[in-house]
Formats: C-alpha cells, sequence, structure tokens
C-alpha cells in the first residue's frame, strides 16, 4: 500500500475494486464503513454485490475480467471531458499521450458494452471522481489474479495518477495483501529476483554487499523460477529437490488434479509445516516447525508496518524454531551462521542489509511498529509514500494497457463464470481455522448462485449440486443469494471437498505469474 | 486551561470533558457508559458531580471543561447520587460476581468498590436471573441479567465497526440489547467481531472459550500481531501459563485501535491443537516414520548436495511461508542463495 489503513476513516471518497473488504480484511472495512457514515462517497467495482456494495454511493457491478476496459472507460471520460488533474500530470508523469492514446479508444459506450456497467455510472464514477480530491484506491485479489493481472494494477495506478490522487494523505494505490507476512516474505527477498529489501540479484553491487554480509562468493545472478514453474520443472525434471516452508500448495494453487501430479513427480520434497497438510503427505522428508505464538520475530502489514510478534509458549512438542531448522542444514553444508534468535537476525542482518529498513529495530518496535521505508534510526516510518507525487523511481509512468479477456471464458458447454476467494470465518485450506471452532459457523463449502440461475435451473438453496470445469468437478451445497449476478459461480478453496481449486485454471498472468483464480468456465447441474 | 478538580488544580485541553480531564489526571469518576470510542451516552447517570456556579448536579461525561471550573465529585451530594445510581443498576439484574468471568475487571464492581457499597441497598427480584444466558453464537455468551443497558455495545455495532446487529429493543424497564429483530445472536446477521465484548464494563458479553478458564488477575497481557489476513492487527493475547485464554484488540494499537475479526479475536487455539507434528517424519515405503532431528537434517542435508552435485544448483527449488515471521523467510532466502547458490525461492506473494 502507497497508504496507510488508518486513512480510510478519514477519506472523502473511496474507490474499492475487486476487494471482498468485510469477509477478507474486516478491519480494514470497519474504517471504510466510517468514512462513510461521516459522509465519504464510496465506489464499489465488482462482480458481486457483496456486503460493501451495499455500503456504496455507487456500485458497478462489471463483469468478471472487464476491469480494465471500465477503467479506460472512466479515463476516457476524465481526460476527453478535461477533468483530470493537469498540473500533477505535467509535474510528476510521463508517457501522459501514450495513456490518453489508449484510453480514447475505450468511450464509455464500448467500455459499458465489455464491462457490463452503464454508461450513466461510468460518467458517474468519472465526475465524482474529478470533483472530490483525494480519493483512496483499494484492491485485492480481484485485480491481481488474473492473466491480465499486472495490467489491471497499471491500470489502477493511471487513474490514480490521472487525478492526482498518488503521495498525499487519504490517496494512493493501495492493494491489501491476503496473509498476514505475504509483504514480509517478499521485503524478506523470498522472492526469485531480490534478495532482501527488493535489491536484484542482477545487480552486481547488490551481489557483491550481500557475498561479503553472508561470508561466501559467486552468488547467483540469474533470477529463479516462480511457483508455477517450479510445480512444472517437477514434472520435466529441472526440478528435482523441492523445500516446501508452510505452504499447501496441494490445495492452494490452481488445477489441483495437476499440481497432485508435479508433485508426485519430485524426486525429493521436504516439507516444513506445523501439521501434515495435503502437501506434507506427498513430502519424503516433514519437518515440525514453531508456529505462531512459539518464537519471536516480526510481521510486515499490507501497510509496510514492521510489527513484533511475541512467544507465549514453548513449541508444540519436538518442534524447532523454523530459523534454526535453516540453520542447521547450512552448518551440515559447512557455513556456521552467527545469528540464533529472530532479534539477531533482524537487528545484525536484515536491518543493516535492507537499506528501506535501516532504522527499524526491535527495541523501536516493542509497541506500534513502524512503517517502511525507515531508513535511519531517527527515522519515524513513511505512512504516506511518493509524498507530492515525488515518485521513489523519479516519474510516474504511465502504462497504456488494453483489456484482454480471461483465458477461459464460458461458452455452450461451460456457460458459467466460475470466480474465487476466501470467506469471511475460514481462511485458506482452514489449517488454522479448522482447529479453532470456526467450522461451527462455516462447516462446508458452497457453490453461490444467483436466484435467476437458481430458479431457471430449479436448484434450491442448500441443495447439493455438480459443479464442473475441463479440470474437474467437486459436488457441493448451492448457496442462492442476491450477492450473484446470473451467470457466474462464485467458491471459496477452504475445504478439501469441494475446493474450488479442482476446477481453477492453471493460466497465469505472463509475468507475475498468478493464477487466473478469479475467472475459468463451469457448468453446474443438479444431483 | 486550568481547571479544579477536588481541590486540586489540573490542566485541561480545549474540548474535553470533565470526564477526560479527571481521567488524564488519574481522579477516578465513577462512570459506566462513556467509552473512548462510543463517546459520551449521558445515560448510566452514574458520573454525577457538582460544578461551582451550575445548578444541580452535572454529569462529568457530558460537560466541556471550561477554564476556571470548579468541581466536587466527592461532596455528600455528589456521592449520595453515584450511590444511588449505582444501587439502582446492582438492582436491576443479576450481579453476582463469584464466578462472574468479570471479577476483577467489572467496571460495575469497580464502582460499588469505590463508592463503599458493601450491600446493594435494594432487593428488586427482577426475574432475570431465571434467564438463561443466550449461548447461541459459537464465540459470544450474552447474559441479559448481568447487562446494565450501558449502550456500548450498541453504539459499537452501529457506528464503529457497523455491522448494524445489536439495538436496543423494548421500552422501560424491560429494555435490553437485542439481536436484529430479537434473534438469539447465534440465528442473527452477527459476524462475531466480538467488538461489543470488548466495549462491554460488565459480564453481559463474554467470550465462550475464555469460560472457566482462568481469573482475571491470573492472567498476563503479551502483545503480538494476528496470524491471518495482511492489516496486521495488534492482539493482546491474555495468558495463563502457556495458555492463551482470550484475546483482545490493543486499544492503542496501529493499525486497528482495538478492533478485531472474528478470526483475530477467536482463531487462537491452533497452536495448541493436538495434531501438531510432533517429531521429524521421513517415508520409507510409502508411509512416514519418526526420526530424530538429526537423521532427518542430515537425510535433507545431503539429498540437496547430491541433487546439486548431479543436476547443478537450479535443481532445488524452495517455497516459502507467508505466515511465518519475517527472520525465518530471511533465513530460507539465505539458505537458497548462499548455500544451494539458486535463486529459485519464491512464496505465495502475488496470490
Amino acid at each position: 500500500m502507497t497508504n496507510s489503513f488508518g486513512e480510510l476513516a478519514n477519506a472523502k471518497l473511496i474507490f474499492c475494486i475487486g476487494t471482498n473488504m468485510t469477509e477478507a480484511h474486516p478491519v480494514a472495512s470497519y474504517y471504510v464503513k466510517q468514512a462513510v457514515q461521516k459522509g465519504a462517497k464510496l465506489i464499489v467495482c465488482d462482480p458481486r454485490k457483496h456486503a460493501l456494495a451495499r455500503e456504496a454511493t455507487i456500485f458497478a457491478q462489471l463483469k468478471v475480467g472487464s476491469d480494465i476496459a471500465l477503467l479506460n472507460g472512466i479515463m476516457n471520460v476524465l481526460i476527453s471531458e478535461d477533468l483530470y488533474d493537469k498540473a500533477y500530470v505535467a509535474a510528476n508523469c510521463t508517457d501522459f499521450e501514450t495513456l490518453k492514446a489508449k484510453v480514447l479508444e475505450y468511450p464509455p459506450e464500448r467500455a459499458a458494452e465489455i464491462s457490463g456497467v452503464p454508461v450513466a455510472t461510468i460518467r458517474e464514477i468519472a465526475h465524482t471522481m474529478a470533483a472530490i480530491h483525494p480519493a483512496m484506491l483499494c484492491y485485492t485479489l480481484g485485480i491481481t489474479e488474473h492473466t491480465c493481472g499486472k495490467n489491471n494494477v497499471m491500470s489502477t495506478a493511471n487513474l490514480q495518477m490521472l487525478l492526482g490522487n498518488v503521495g498525499v494523505e487519504c490517496g494512493g494505490v493501495n492493494p491489501f495483501r491476503g496473509q498476514n507476512n505475504v509483504q514480509g516474505a517478499c521485503d524478506m527477498g523470498a522472492l526469485p529476483n531480490v534478495f532482501p529489501g527488493y535489491q536484484k540479484v542482477a545487480d552486481p553491487a547488490a551481489r557483491e554487499k550481500f557475498q561479503k554480509a553472508w561470508g561466501v562468493d559467486k552468488l547467483p545472478d540469474k533470477p529463479g523460477l516462480m511457483i508455477p514453474d517450479m510445480l512444472e520443472g517437477l514434472l520435466s525434471k529441472k526440478v528435482r529437490g523441492f523445500y516446501i516452508f508452510g505452504e499447501n500448495l496441494a490445495e492452494t494453487e490452481p488445477n489441483m488434479t495437476h499440481v497432485e501430479k508435479c508433485l508426485k513427480a519430485c524426486d525429493f520434497i521436504v516439507c516444513q509445516d506445523i501439521f501434515l497438510t495435503e502437501t506434507a503427505k506427498l513430502a519424503h522428508v516433514v519437518l515440525p516447525g514453531t508456529c505462531w505464538g512459539e518464537d519471536d520475530g516480526t510481521f510486515a502489514s499490507s501497510e509496510r508496518r514492521v510489527s513484533r510478534v511475541r512467544k507465549v509458549k514453548k513449541p508444540a512438542y519436538d518442534a524447532r524454531p523454523n530459523w534454526w531448522i535453516f540453520r542447521e542444514i547450512a552448518r551440515r553444508l559447512g557455513q556456521d551462521w552467527a545469528s540464533t534468535s529472530g532479534q539477531e537476525l533482524w537487528d545484525n542482518e536484515v536491518s543493516v542489509l535492507a537499506p528501506a529498513l535501516a532504522g527499524i529495530k526491535y527495541r523501536r518496535i516493542e509497541k506500534n511498529g513502524l512503517q517502511w521505508p525507515c531508513p535511519t534510526l531517527e527515522h519515524p516510518g513513511t505512512a504516506v509514500m511518493h509524498r507530492n507525487g515525488k515518485f521513489t523511481q523519479g516519474k510516474g509512468v504511465f502504462k497504456a494497457v488494453d483489456w484482454t479477456p480471461p483465458a477461459e471464458v464460458p461458452d455452450a458447454e461451460y456457460p458459467f463464470v466460475l470466480s474465487t476467494g476466501r470467506r469471511l470465518y475460514h481462511y485458506h485450506t482452514r489449517t488454522q481455522t479448522a482447529r479453532c471452532g470456526m467450522d461451527q459457523i462455516l462447516p462446508e463449502e458452497t457453490a453461490d448462485i444467483s436466484p435467476q440461475d437458481a430458479a431457471r435451473l430449479k436448484i434450491t438453496d442448500g441443495e447439493r449440486i455438480l459443479v464442473a470445469s475441463r479440470r474437474g468437478q467437486v459436488k457441493v451445497k448451492a448457496r442462492v443469494t442476491e450477492q450473484m449476478p446470473p451467470g457466474m459461480v462464485w467458491m471459496a478453496f477452504h475445504f478439501r471437498e469441494g475446493n474450488a481449486n479442482w476446477l481453477t485454471k492453471d493460466a497465469f498472468d505472463p509475468e507475475t505469474k498468478t493464477a487466473e483464480y478469479k475467472a475459468c468456465a463451469v457448468r453446474i447441474a443438479k444431483l | 486551561m486550568k481547571l479544579t478538580i477536588d481541590r486540586t488544580t489540573v490542566e485541561a485541553q480545549p474540548g474535553q470533558t470533565i470526564l477526560q480531564v479527571a481521567r488524564a489526571h488519574g481522579i477516578y469518576i465513577p462512570t459506566l457508559c462513556y467509552h473512548e470510542k462510543t463517546g459520551a451516552a449521558s445515560k448510566c447517570r452514574v458520573c454525577a458531580v457538582v460544578v461551582e456556579g451550575m445548578r444541580g448536579l452535572q454529569l462529568a461525561c457530558s460537560v466541556p471543561a471550561k477554564d476556571g471550573m470548579v468541581i466536587h465529585t466527592d461532596t455528600a451530594e455528589a456521592r449520595d447520587t453515584q450511590r444511588l445510581v449505582v444501587n439502582l443498576l446492582l438492582s436491576t439484574g443479576t450481579h453476582d460476581c463469584l464466578a462472574c468471568e468479570k471479577n476483577g475487571v467489572c467496571e460495575l464492581q469497580d464502582a460499588a468498590y469505590h463508592l463503599g457499597i458493601m450491600k446493594p441497598a435494594f432487593v428488586i427480584d427482577s426475574g432475570r436471573g431465571e434467564e438463561r444466558p443466550d449461548d447461541s453464537s459459537a464465540f459470544i455468551v450474552r447474559d441479559h441479567a448481568r447487562c446494565i443497558a450501558c449502550g456500548r455495545c450498541v453504539v459499537s455495532c452501529s457506528k464503529n465497526v457497523i455491522n448494524r446487529v445489536l439495538d436496543f429493543g423494548y421500552r422501560g424497564s424491560e429494555t435490553r440489547v437485542i439481536c436484529d429483530d430479537d434473534r438469539p445472536m447465534g440465528d442473527s446477521s452477527c459476524v462475531q467481531c466480538g467488538e461489543c465484548v470488548q466495549l462491554c464494563p460488565v459480564g453481559a458479553l463474554v467470550e465462550k472459550k475464555a469460560i472457566g478458564k482462568a481469573r482475571t488477575w491470573e492472567l498476563s497481557k503479551v502483545r503480538t500481531t494476528c496470524p491471518y489476513c495482511g492489516v496486521g492487527c495488534q492482539l493482546d493475547l491474555h495468558v495463563k501459563g502457556e495458555q492463551i485464554v482470550k484475546v483482545t484488540g490493543v486499544e492503542e494499537g496501529l493499525p486497528n485501535r482495538g478492533y478485531l475479526c472474528v478470526k483475530g479475536r477467536f482463531g487462537y487455539d491452533f497452536p495448541y491443537a493436538e495434531d501438531r507434528l510432533k517429531t521429524p517424519l521421513i517415508k520409507e515405503n510409502g508411509a512416514f516414520r519418526p526420526a530424530s532431528w538429526d537423521e532427518a537434517l542430515d537425510l535433507v542435508a545431503s539429498k540437496f548436495k547430491d541433487i546439486i552435485a548431479q543436476s547443478g544448483p537450479d535443481a532445488v527449488a524452495g517455497v516459502s511461508c507467508a505466515r511465518s515471521i519475517n527472520e525465518d523467510s530471511y533465513q530460507m532466502q539465505k539458505l537458497f542463495r548462499a548455500v544451494f547458490r539458486t535463486n529459485n525461492i519464491d512464496h505465495c506473494a502475488r496470490t
């Protein structure tokens, strides 16, 4: 996020696209609702009329995967009616002409045809955003989990730069992270192309720095594989040893049947986890690591805030700290690493090596955490990035992007579009929530469908139905809800029985390799 | 500006109420309905004080502080009124502290203690004691018999978390907090965020899983960060020994200012699950057998060494954990880069 969660409560205008905040990030939704209660305008763009949509001043019920068409349509109105922030664009951005040429190809009528959002609504959104400054734009996986995910993200940034909304309080481009420390795992360089602190592995100076710090030579300079390519590598035997730490890939990746085939093809899998997950069952060696509450450390949240995590109990049974396990393997392969606690790792290594984290030490985050960039020990942390349009990278670059349809769209055989996500009462594959009593509230998966489709197919609420795609099929209860538009099915991946990932398509954004969890074609039938 | 409370001169900020000034200076004025997050409701009438120059008693929670104001919280008139109101509240319902989860942290009990109420002055059989608590929801127990109708829960549900479930129903002495159109909480639209529990001054709303687990004074608070979504809410774990008994949001914590959701507040049992992995496991002939750490780690190290020797460093790959601490992810990428010599390290960064 360029901005911070707390700003939502004071925002004048909030634009939410592809975020089911009341379920996936409930506390953020409280702030949005508080702002609305104080008079803020709320624009919600989503295929489902979910709880947040009911709070909206303007609700745009777009078709799955039509985000760019809608956003280009809004920008078309802003530019053709001369309503954008010309001074901001001139002072802080480049490539405006390219953007302009592209969005002029998307008059509201065309945007409406692709997105299903009426022309009048597109104009109303543009006029509202032109009239109220700043606006805080929020998105979640509804934007990223598409084959055009990267372009979707670019498009949201285009809109915010065009309106001069980046670099101001209660503005910005704000993706909400799905997991407690997905931001932190990125910050720490658990990515194939960067060291901790986003220092590129291809950069000789960065390699030199880490070689010196780690006392090694010849750190690899070629970016590595992303998860989908690792899985394919298992099949082709390009990858023979696979180390999976705390992720249940067998149930979270799209097209589970194929993923299982990939994992079973691997010569040697190590799983380090807290439970014997479906993935761990396929491993050759399973290592029990500590979990939340059993070790001292830090998480980094979506708003780039590094906060403390504390130990309250001994590790269960013979579980060991995860950093200890990695250290022991390194020791067996000839390297003795100095740090022997979370604090030593952070204070003596991470914060020393990552410039944006240099000012964050455990002693400074005993209470509230600090938001990076926090380059020095005196720095208060950064709530708003790119202040006054002064972008970290220099100028804000507009990226002209075209709308592209999802990799698989409904047809005669599979006439429904399936979109997936998370529900309030569970979290991912329920490794945690199933053991906390949440099943009392939500005991099984459902396929959410519209009343219109239910009536047409004579399906009643709670009836078990078949949902099938080209990759698999599941039998689940139908949940008939006004939230759903006709022609769409929505499911989650919390339960192995009825996991949406038996159905989802392993199609990926070509650059980010994010799977298109939000769109594939299915059919539904009575059993 | 300066004002005098009980003969002590204190500093006040513009916009503060008498109650806020008193609290800022550690002066106790009994109050039950006011909470920083829900504001002054002027409902419970317990915080009655004397303000020189103003007619009648004033409610400290509702009167703005003014320069030169002289306030008495402890005159006979003020104390008698405070005592009367607390006694009336004690008479409406079942306020027996013996097995109450809030014993020791109950604001009604605090008020009675400070006002020296040894025995409730009125005994009225309100019939509330006969009513069973509403334990129909997964995580929250509502006990109308302990409710003092202060309204904090109603305000927090409608103005803070804005789930709009709780409201006042019925009238007069029958007034009670209801869910939706007066349904059991478990059948209502309540999403179990528990903000009402966090703000309840008495034992009318309590965490179901905590009942009977610990006396309040046996608990110590440990601050941590929530293990669920990416908001990063700050939690206080209330711990007895090694057991998390309940979770509350840190009121001054950023970014959540005390707010939580159902998972953050009630999803804390998994570290204690009996089916946690107990030892390292090695698969032999298709089945796992327990192994020592040395055996398992030796095997992992030698297998990866062999694969790298045979097929090169890029023949190994790793996926780190987006739930574990930063320090673990740092260490894992270091293992892959500095020891295995590959950049094949990723995690679910983009999903």
